[in-house]
């Protein structure tokens, strides 16, 4: 593969430079509201490329992904209301938790394909969306707030808005570096392999279920720390943070940016959110450009906007 | 146990609805392999126009008339403009293509009709309770539901079993190549099914606008629901929708009765009613995810593709 | 028997009322190349489902290698040694003929829980899987997507996939299906290089194919074995004949 400056290559660069720069761009203005947009951005890229490593390259079509964002925030939001507000605690109970759910729903769930798959992802969505709707104590429908960030000691301050900001940026950076990893390793294999072809996989004798399994859970895992940081950075938890339209969202962003591309998730959030920001300011209908724009792409657009930059079409 | 005839009438009529939006969505599925998030939209567009007919021509069954005419063109036109160009595609980018032509249609009817919601009346004979059972007073309306539905759900079966259109339907929903090389329309089928479908998605609409609500976002609720019922009944297969239905509206309207009351036997005051409303709301999803672990492809599943 | 690699016993399957396998008997010795011949509709696709563990049979039993493996699901049965090949062709459409064989090196070189290394540089996977084009002949296409093969090609690949995961037995499901004659000539030499080092069962319509390279013939009609033994005996059996032979006299490529 030549490594030469492709649109595709260039505008990832681009990307990844931006993003590095919004503090600084914040500093200038004194503004942060910026900072905290991109910093959304990054979080729901994250969430979005989770869902990508299940979706674009294992074909398994989750419409119940925001559970884990969901879950990753309350894990947060209710060791905070229970006093615990330690990060080195809040962070890993966050992915603990998501990636538990995450192996329970797949346990049932990947004996289906298909519709139902997609039906019966939803369905373990909207149980623990009822579950969390149902907690009086930690605010059930109206959500909590949280009054703490998640603490790290002397290590780092995630009050800092600046210092939240390269986090995030850190840790999605280092997500799409794995992903990439995982995608490309033995493991990865096995999963694209599935879902190209899962009769002939089992024929040469791979026992498919187990690996689609680990990479439901890798995925859950990863949108659990997605959803941590979605909880530090809205000071907010709520059940609609998994919403199926949440979910529904996820979908959107992976689809749109290109899937099985390493920067597609990132793409499509950004444009995905962005482009809600933007109309929501120009007009009180954004939707009515929003609605046909997603059409369009569905119908046009092989391979998301990854596959307009020359990117490697749906197969 | 008069409580419990009520609640299972309710039940009923529930699964009537729900029968009505999930008998065109199975179609849709089974026929043309297209998953639309947008058929909930069809249902809210069905509601609003018979509130808007119904004002207009201060009758509720013109209103009706109209309005199911009204829905039925705008689905064959989505069917002609958007939808058709999504057959064959991926799943995927079904769910892109609808949710976006959802959340069009919210916003479209935020803007025709404004953020609040509308209402619609019911001519008075109908606002009346009727006595079913001794001691058990029913609104004459609900069971004008019930009884029309099963009408309906009659006629469409009559269409689907005896008539030709019926027989290519069935046979597109277990072979679609099949269908296609023998000849047939395939375009006007498809545009006729669709069709079908938005009408009974809109009469669903427009039957539960004077009980219950006309207000944007009404169809993401349901429409859940319907796909709960779909999934359960097995892709492609009416009877599979109606029993479905009929199990689904039952096990919720039970389930949002009874389970908070039995719990409160069991837990205290603020665990029971937590657990109560949490479990009652899921208990379709309970349902549904138990289904597809013994049955994986649903109770009536139409075919094999 | 001692010598055999492959026992069926009175393998029965029922699809509603219709039988389509009738208590089929066969086994198959170390070395030979067996071919199975019948009829469309005869129950050759549900036989092969019984031996692969995709069909679970109503009665009867499987032996490889001395071990009953009726109930052994499909993804074991490579492991043990039993491959196959697919009569339409089931690959990875998006990926390179060299990515496809890497694969089915992979499955058999331990678990793939490795998350890190970039598989498509491993010599480990990707050595072999090249070796095994070359057997087939493929080592020109290793880089072409599976897409742009052509047909013959691909039913190449498939038997090249099979190879790739070192197994004592074939199961070959109508390798020639939809061949013209050179790529057909061509494939019966592969297969001939191929009877001395392993165990094939051969499903095959093209006539030419069986009786070139069959050591014994076995004729499935209505999912039963009405006949079994060296071809010239076949030939010459009066009730295949009958049956089947008398049919395809004139049709030489099936």
């Amino acid at each position: 593969m030549s490594k030469s400056l492709t649109p595709r290559v260039a505008v990832n660069v681009l990307l990844v430079l931006l993003l590095a720069l919004v503090p600084v761009y914040a500093a200038l203005t004194g503004s942060t509201f910026a900072m905290t947009l991109f910093a959304r951005i990054m979080i729901m890229a994250l969430a979005a490329l989770s869902l990508n490593l299940i979706m674009g390259y294992g074909g398994m079509v989750s419409f119940g992904h925001a559970a884990y964002l969901g879950i990753g925030g309350y894990a947060v939001g209710i060791l905070a209301k229970e006093g615990i507000a330690s990060g080195f605690v809040q962070w890993p109970a966050a992915i603990a938790a998501s990636a538990l759910y995450a192996l329970v729903v797949g346990a049932l769930s990947l004996r289906t394909r298909g519709v139902y798959f997609i039906m019966i992802t939803l369905a373990f969505a909207q149980m623990i969306y009822y579950v969390a709707i149902g907690l009086d104590r930690y605010g059930g429908d109206d959500g909590l707030t949280i009054y703490r960030n998640s603490q790290f000691g002397g290590l780092i301050d995630i009050g800092d808005k600046t210092v939240f900001y390269y986090l995030c940026f850190a840790l999605l950076m280092a997500g799409i570096y794995a992903v990439w990893r995982i995608v490309n390793s033995r493991f990865g294999l096995v999963i694209q392999g599935a879902r190209s072809n899962e009769r002939r996989m089992r024929a040469i004798g791979f026992p498919t279920f187990r690996y689609k399994l680990a990479c439901f859970v890798i995925a859950g895992a990863m949108c659990g720390l997605a959803g941590a940081l979605l909880a530090n950075h809205t000071s907010y938890i709520s059940p609609a943070m998994m919403s199926w339209t949440r979910s529904g969202d996820l979908i959107v962003m992976a689809v749109l940016g290109g899937m099985r591309a390493a920067f597609g998730p990132l793409i499509g959030a950004m444009t995905f959110l962005l482009l809600e920001d933007v109309l929501a300011r120009a007009t009180d209908y954004p939707n009515l450009i929003i609605g046909p724009l997603l059409l369009i792409v569905a119908i046009y657009v092989n391979g998301g906007i990854d596959g307009l930059l020359g990117g490697a079409r749906r197969g | 146990m008069l409580y419990f005839t009520e609640q299972l009438l309710n039940g009923i009529q529930l699964g009537m609805l729900l029968f009505l939006l999930a008998a065109g969505l199975t179609l849709i599925f089974g026929i043309m392999d297209l998953v639309n998030l947008a058929h909930g939209s069809l249902y809210m567009i069905g509601a609003y126009f018979a509130a808007t007919f119904a004002d207009w021509t201060d009758s509720f069954v013109f209103g009706a008339i109209l309005a199911l005419f009204a829905t039925l063109v705008v689905g064959m036109v989505l069917e002609m403009t958007a939808i058709r160009r999504l057959y064959g595609r991926d799943h995927l980018d079904h769910v892109l293509a609808t949710f976006g032509l959802l959340l069009f249609f919210n916003e479209l009817v935020r803007l025709i009709w404004g953020p609040a919601g509308l209402t619609l009346s019911l001519p008075s004979e109908m606002l009346n309770a009727v006595q079913v059972l001794p001691g058990l007073y029913y609104p004459i309306y609900r069971l004008v539901i019930i009884g029309v539905t099963l009408a309906v759900g009659a006629a469409l079966y009559v269409l689907v079993m005896r008539s030709r259109l019926g027989m290519l339907i069935r046979a597109g929903a277990s072979n679609r190549e099949m269908v296609g090389a023998l000849g047939i329309n395939i375009k006007l089928l498809y545009t006729l099914v669709f069709g079908l479908g938005a009408a009974l998605a809109g009469f669903a609409g427009l039957m539960q606008a004077p009980i219950l609500t006309v207000q944007i976002g009404m169809g993401e609720n349901i429409l859940i629901a319907a796909f709960v019922v779909v999934t359960i009944g097995g892709i492609g297969s009416i009877r599979g929708a109606f029993v479905a239905a009929m199990l689904v509206g039952i096990v919720d309207t039970i389930g949002r009765a009874f389970v908070p009351d039995l719990l409160h036997v069991y837990l205290n005051e603020a665990a029971a009613s937590s657990l109560g409303r949490a479990l009652s709301s899921m208990s379709i999803y309970l349902l549904m995810a138990l289904v597809l672990i013994v049955r994986p492809a649903g109770l009536f599943p139409a075919a094999s593709r | 028997m001692a010598d055999a690699l492959l026992e069926v016993e009175s393998l029965t399957k029922r699809f509603g009322g219709v039988v389509a396998s009738d208590q089929i008997s066969l086994a198959l010795k170390h070395g030979e190349l067996h071919a199975i011949i019948g009829p469309n509709g005869a129950g050759k696709t549900t036989l092969i489902g019984q031996l692969t563990g995709e069909i679970a049979p109503d009665a009867g039993s499987v032996c490889f290698d001395g071990r009953d493996i009726t109930a052994v699901p499909v993804y074991r049965r490579s492991a043990l040694g039993l491959a196959r090949s697919f009569q339409i062709t089931s690959l990875f459409m998006d990926f390179t003929a060299l990515d496809n064989v890497a694969l089915a090196v992979q499955a058999h070189a331990g678990h793939s829980f490795r998350f890190w290394r970039d598989a498509r540089r491993d010599r480990a996977l990707r050595e072999p899987a090249l070796a095994a084009l070359a057997g087939v002949g493929l080592a020109g296409r290793a880089h072409m997507t599976v897409a742009d093969l052509s047909h013959g090609e691909r039913r190449q690949l498939e038997i090249a996939m099979a190879l790739a995961t070192k197994p004592r037995m074939l199961l070959l499901d109508e390798p020639m299906a939809g061949m013209g004659p050179e790529e057909s000539a061509r494939l019966i030499e592969i297969l001939r290089r191929l009877k001395n080092t392993m165990t094939i069962l051969l499903i095959e319509h093209d006539m030419d194919a069986v009786f070139a390279l069959a050591d014994r013939i076995s004729v499935l009609v209505y999912g039963r074995i009405i006949a079994s033994g060296d071809p010239d005996a076949i030939r010459a059996d009066v009730a295949v004949r009958q049956a089947y032979l008398g049919e395809s006299a004139g049709a030489a490529h099936g």
